[in-house]
């Protein structure tokens, strides 16, 4: 099966890029190739100016890689687990016990450092995993989603943590399914479908590609969500979606809030009871939809666990 | 840091992490060695007062069987240990790091040793509870341990192989419960395999299992000369086929492992 076809990026040195896409789009198969996990059948890629293939056993040195599943060791407390991270990149017995008290401090881990890890919360993993991948301070760094399954408080700290790291000079790839994620952290943004880049730019560029804003609104009967979707398409820059069970409709439009009160003005006068209405800024699933004309979340066929 | 360096370094990084798994967790080791002692007692004294041997009492007939089935059930550790690894990730970890290929492997088969030592010196000393002797000079009791401790290694290769084919936990436990009961009760470890009927017979006398059994009862002195050894060529020359069938075993097994290891780590 192919699980990338013809991806091509180049992130320059000191930013964040941000890969972002559906599960099974390729993000982490591209990132399991360029932490050298893995061999492409075909074509090549450097990371710090080394091969993933032929010098992959030097690489490991410059790099650093947090997975979605936070490798950490259960039974093993959380200064343990970064000693031996800090052991298997062979600082040296005594520089890695001091490292790894110098990351859990940072990572505002020292309370735990000496439980097992079994107790920690799932932000806590997070933390300890990320900790994990900068114990030599490696100029390039993989983030494979790091806030999948995180609850927003835990996402929220996780994020002011990987934001104070890129201040340092760090280059990042992220990869992520959250379009805030991305816009919060990365300085630029590919979005990928099928093992391919579809669309590059800052999330700003990106936003304005699928056009600007979003009015949300639902009615409260089908015959009214026909009249709204007829009241309001004028005003719709681009494909409008509407969702017959909810009885939503979602409108593209460009001049936001100004919009939003033209929209409410036609549906009162066409005398239609509005349930619920908002405006919001694109989600992934609107560029999503914009580019590839389905929805993010509908289940493509995963290639690589 | 040359490769040698860091291989055992590397190793021994592994190792220590495995040894603190075992101690946060002794539940696994204990439920290992659980089977061994309840046998110990059930055999001691519920068969042990029926069976009659010549010149020798059935309790120091069993312990070395129960010393080598020691080593068959702690192999479950090794087993469950890395299919789980191999599932939650830890090994993706690894693999990024510029750590030597071949520790992880290593790292796994010396805690295993860790784990075999302190449950055959557990069972001696069960088995010094029950009667169970060492009738032989110090160095021959010191190499009948270092037979077990061997095999055990070995064994624990084979464990490895096992456990990178099949992959899952739950498959791993279910498929070494089944294999491991009978290799065990198909030996000369609880009866003496001269008296099963006819293809049971071959069977339990070319199974390396009793080959080991019947070279730490000789090197333990728990043999009786009113009991004669079979005629199949390991048990005649045991202890130094115990020795061979350990070195063949990491012979296949080494090299086994470590492919599918490189080829479970890279999908």
């Amino acid at each position: 099966m192919v699980a990338l076809d013809g991806m091509e990026l180049a992130v320059p040195e000191g930013t964040v890029f941000g890969l972002l896409g559906p599960n099974g789009a390729g993000k982490t198969t591209t990132v399991r190739i360029l932490t050298t996990l893995l061999k492409p059948d075909a074509g090549h890629a450097r990371v710090a100016g080394l091969d993933v293939v032929r010098d992959a056993h030097r690489l490991r040195a410059h790099i650093g890689a947090s997975g979605q599943y936070a490798a950490v060791d259960d039974h093993l407390t959380g200064a343990e687990n970064l000693e031996m991270v800090g052991r298997l990149y062979h600082l040296g017995i005594k520089r890695a016990k001091q490292r790894a008290r110098e990351l859990l401090e940072r990572f505002d881990l020292t309370e735990a450092a000496d439980r097992p890890v079994q107790g920690y919360s799932g932000g806590m993993r997070r933390r300890l995993d990320l900790a994990g991948a900068l114990v030599v301070n490696p100029p390039v760094l993989f983030l494979d989603e790091p806030t999948t399954g995180l609850d927003p408080r835990a996402r929220a700290s996780l994020w002011d943590v990987i934001a104070e790291l890129v201040t340092t000079g760090t280059t990042v790839l992220l990869t992520t399914q959250y379009m805030e994620e991305a816009d919060r952290l990365a300085d630029r943004i590919g979005v990928v479908d099928h093992g391919h880049v579809i669309a590059l730019g800052t999330a700003d560029e990106l936003k304005d590609q699928v056009g600007g804003d979003r009015i949300e609104l639902s009615v409260t009967s089908a015959t009214d969500l026909e009249t709204a979707r007829r009241t309001l398409a004028p005003l719709a820059v681009g494909d409008m979606q509407i969702d017959a069970t909810a009885l939503r409709v979602t409108v593209p439009v460009t001049s936001g809030a100004a919009a939003l009160t033209t929209a409410l003005g036609h549906l009162a006068a066409e005398r239609i009871t509005v349930r619920d209405a908002g405006l919001r800024r694109p989600t992934l699933d609107d560029v999503f939809l914009t580019l590839t004309g389905r929805e993010a979340d509908e289940k493509t066929q995963e290639t690589v666990r | 840091m040359n490769t040698l360096q860091m291989a055992v370094a590397d190793g021994l990084t592994i190792t220590k992490r495995n040894a603190l798994k075992i101690k946060r967790a002794p539940d696994m080791l204990g439920g290992v060695v659980l089977l061994p002692i309840v046998l110990v007692l059930l055999f001691a004294y519920v068969f042990g007062s029926m069976i009659e041997l010549p010149g020798l009492s059935y309790t120091e007939y069993l312990l070395p069987g129960i010393f080598v089935m020691t080593i068959t059930t702690s192999a479950q550790i090794t087993g469950y240990t890395l299919t789980l690894d191999l599932q939650k990730g830890v090994f993706d970890r690894f693999r990024t790091l510029p750590m030597s290929p071949s520790a992880v492997l290593t790292g796994q088969t010396f805690s295993d040793l860790i784990t075999n030592v302190t449950s055959i010196v557990t069972m001696a000393l069960v088995g010094l509870l029950v009667g169970w002797r060492i009738h032989t000079s110090p160095l021959e009791a010191a190499l009948g341990f270092l037979v077990l401790l061997l095999f055990a290694y070995a064994f624990s290769w084979v464990t490895a192989t096992v456990a990178l084919a099949l992959r899952t936990p739950e498959v791993f436990n279910n498929v070494a419960t089944i294999v491991s009961l009978p290799l065990i009760f198909l030996s000369n470890a609880f009866v003496d395999s001269a008296r099963l009927p006819g293809p049971l017979k071959v069977v339990a006398e070319w199974s390396p299992i009793s080959t080991l059994i019947q070279g730490t009862r000789e090197l333990f002195g728990n043999t009786s000369p009113a009991m004669p050894v079979p005629g199949a060529w390991p048990l005649q020359h045991a202890v130094a086929a115990s020795i061979l069938w350990s070195l063949v075993l990491l012979v296949v097994f080494v090299p086994l492992a470590t492919r599918l290891y490189k080829r479970a780590v890279s999908q």
